[in-house]
């Protein structure tokens, strides 16, 4: 099954089980979806259900907040992450704060599907990842899609859940596949070893997952050595336990993430280890992210831009032999 | 309308003015802080509109006090929230702009200027699909009608005939800023006309609102779509407390003040009405003693556990 193949069976099957959850987004309906992941459900559900909006992301958000206050279970597409920004007032002064200013009155069941990422060649305004900005709000619950079997699990919870999701998927990861365990109750806040190892333990999250699963055999040979690898899943809450019982039995610690370096998603990560498995580690930690540029067109550029499998290694490598690995 | 109801409307926009007179002082004494909105000499507005509007869901500024009153929600739980108690109808989480009842359907208290709009559309979109009786208003002021979120709702309710009430409360005023260098026209409802039907009313006049409202409300029940309703009133306050209304002559605050809509509605409850002095006084003196009550209730209220503040982030724990 692909990664948009299971997204679509997850809401196929909780739109059949509840007439309360609609979709709503920009082409959602008879075009199908700009990834697909909707085709399909305008036929079976009809077009009250799943709703072609206009291109205004602030009230495509804005709109799913009422529809959520209304009792409905609305799943809202952002056609690419950059273009959340128009909604982000809805995201973070209405989304994640009516529960808390209300004092547990208002409940919002919602969910906010959000497509991001260095794709290829899209430049500058529609490659960005923004999940740094949407875990410093709190309310939000905030999950992150690399594994096919996660997303068809993850997308389900979320969208039962009584709580607002920012459901982040990858732009490249569409059609990638994977089998789904569909008898499986996976806990969409826990972390998700991909690869057991003693030396070091690397985490990320999104497609840089697979990237640093390319990058491992390299990395083993050249240092002789055995990396563990966590796929986080979950960015708001973040299971910290996953990750202090991988890096007590490594002592080494890596962080790959996609998203700019400065103020980039992973510096919470290294931070919390900082603070608190300190005196775990071996060596200090490496944080590999994306340049602190705008994602340029040309493709030689992109590349550059962002950590890739032959760069993760490298930088690995480097890092490894200086420290003893 | 009948004598009751203005009655009860009259009640009402009573216990709103003196409600606000001792939010103020209570401000002024350190009990109230943060921004304080009064909504003094708009009561006609804010009442008549609530009760015309009696059933449905409501979605408001953060002027909102008097509306909620007048929605339903008691007085001390109103003025507790403004005191920052844990009796506050929000918790005192979310004091003077942010109170919130679903109980009564009320959902705010939005510190967004345009903010609740968009939710207000999908509320309605919700009750649309659900085939539900009441529908929606919302409530907003001419600041909020230059603003992108009033525009792509006027185009999103009128695109699927959504049963929205939109509720312009028209001072002529965005914070200080005059309508005449912010807009270029006086009434808002020209931006709505290409979209849906359009009303005007005289919002100083509180049988006039209502009777407005009731013919909203008709035309949507009877399918044709969201219907946009303006109302020119004048604030007889500043913003917000902390706002002297430097920006406006003495000469404009006099001719305002002339449209007190107390004044007015007074004269119709015993004009109109045949309403008697001591009835009127009755309801008077019962508002004032709802209003010093409040805040009898709200200086006895309890401060919050400190533990609350990390209640209510989410609804599941995990």
């Amino acid at each position: 099954m692909l990664y948009r193949e299971a997204l679509n069976k997850a809401l196929d099957e909780v739109m059949a089980i509840d007439d309360t959850v609609v979709t709503l987004g920009e082409d959602v309906g008879l075009y199908g979806g700009s990834f697909r992941v909707t085709e399909g459900l305008v036929e079976k559900y009809g077009e009250e259900r799943v709703i072609d909006t206009p291109i205004a992301e602030l009230s495509i958000v804005g709109n799913a907040v009422g529809m959520a206050i209304g009792g409905l279970r609305p799943v809202a597409e952002i056609m690419t992450g950059n273009f959340s920004l128009l909604a982000f007032d809805q995201i973070i002064n209405h989304m994640a704060k009516l529960h808390y200013m209300s004092n547990g009155k208002v409940i919002l069941p919602m969910v906010v599907r959000f497509p991001q990422g260095v794709s290829k060649q899209l430049a500058a305004q529609h490659s960005e990842s923004y999940e740094q900005m949407l875990c410093s709000v709190p309310g939000l619950r905030v999950l992150s899609v690399c594994d096919v079997n996660y997303a068809y699990h993850a997308l389900k919870y979320a969208i039962l859940s009584n709580d607002p999701f920012v459901f982040i998927e990858h732009e490249l990861l569409y059609n990638k596949k994977g089998e789904v365990n569909f008898e499986e109750q996976l806990d969409p806040f826990k972390a998700r070893i991909v690869k057991e190892g003693e030396d070091i333990t690397i985490i990320s999250y999104l497609k840089m997952v697979d990237d640093v699963m390319q990058s491992v055999p390299a990395i083993e040979s050249a240092l002789n050595c055995s990396c563990e690898v966590i796929d986080l899943c979950s960015l708001n809450p973040i299971d910290y336990e996953t990750l202090a019982a991988s890096i007590k039995k490594t002592s080494r610690l890596v962080m790959v993430e996609e998203d700019h370096k400065t103020g980039g998603f992973g510096s919470q990560v290294v931070a919390w280890a900082a603070e608190e498995m300190f005196y775990e580690l071996d060596a200090a930690p490496l944080r590999l992210a994306g340049a602190d540029v705008s994602i340029p067109y040309n493709r030689t550029l992109e590349l550059a831009s962002i950590p890739t499998p032959d760069s993760i290694a490298q930088e690995i490598i480097a890092w490894g032999r200086k420290n003893d690995v | 309308m009948n004598k009751l109801l203005a009655q009860e409307i009259y009640y009402f926009m009573v216990l709103g003015r003196n409600f606000e007179y001792a939010a103020k002082e209570n401000y002024m004494q350190g009990n109230v802080s943060g921004f304080l909105h009064l909504d003094i000499g708009q009561e006609a507005f804010s009442v008549a509109a609530m009760k015309a509007f009696e059933k449905g869901d409501i979605f408001a500024t953060y002027r909102e006090h008097v509306m909620a009153m007048a929605r339903g929600i008691e007085p001390k739980a109103v003025m507790a929230e403004l005191f920052g108690k844990a009796e506050g109808v929000s918790g005192g989480k979310g004091g003077s702009m942010h109170l919130f009842e679903p109980s009564r359907f009320f959902y705010g208290g939005d510190a967004i200027v345009g903010g609740q709009i968009p939710n207000a559309v999908g509320c309605a979109y919700a009750r649309k699909l659900q085939g539900a009786e009441d529908g929606v208003m919302v409530i907003f002021g001419d600041g909020a009608s230059n603003g992108g979120a009033f525009f792509e709702s006027l185009n999103i309710a009128a695109t699927h005939k959504l049963p929205l009430l939109f509720l312009c409360e028209n001072n002529e005023y965005a914070i200080g800023t005059n309508i005449k260098r912010s807009a270029p026209f006086r009434e808002q409802a020209k931006k709505a006309e290409p979209y849906m039907m359009t009303l005007s009313v005289d919002g100083m006049k509180a049988e006039a609102v209502y009777e407005t409202i009731k013919e909203a409300q008709k035309l949507i029940e009877d399918g044709h779509g969201p219907i946009f309703v303006e109302a020119f009133t004048c604030r007889f306050e500043g913003h917000s407390v902390s706002d002297a209304n430097s920006y406006r002559s003495t000469q404009e605050m006099s001719h305002c003040k002339a449209k007190d809509p107390l004044v007015h509605f007074k004269k119709e409850l015993l004009e109109r009405w045949m309403c008697s002095d001591k009835e009127l006084q009755e309801i008077e003196q019962k508002a004032q003693t709802a209003v010093d009550e409040a805040v009898a209730f709200a200086k006895n209220a309890t401060e919050p556990n400190v533990a609350a503040l990390f209640e209510h982030v989410f609804v599941e724990e995990v």
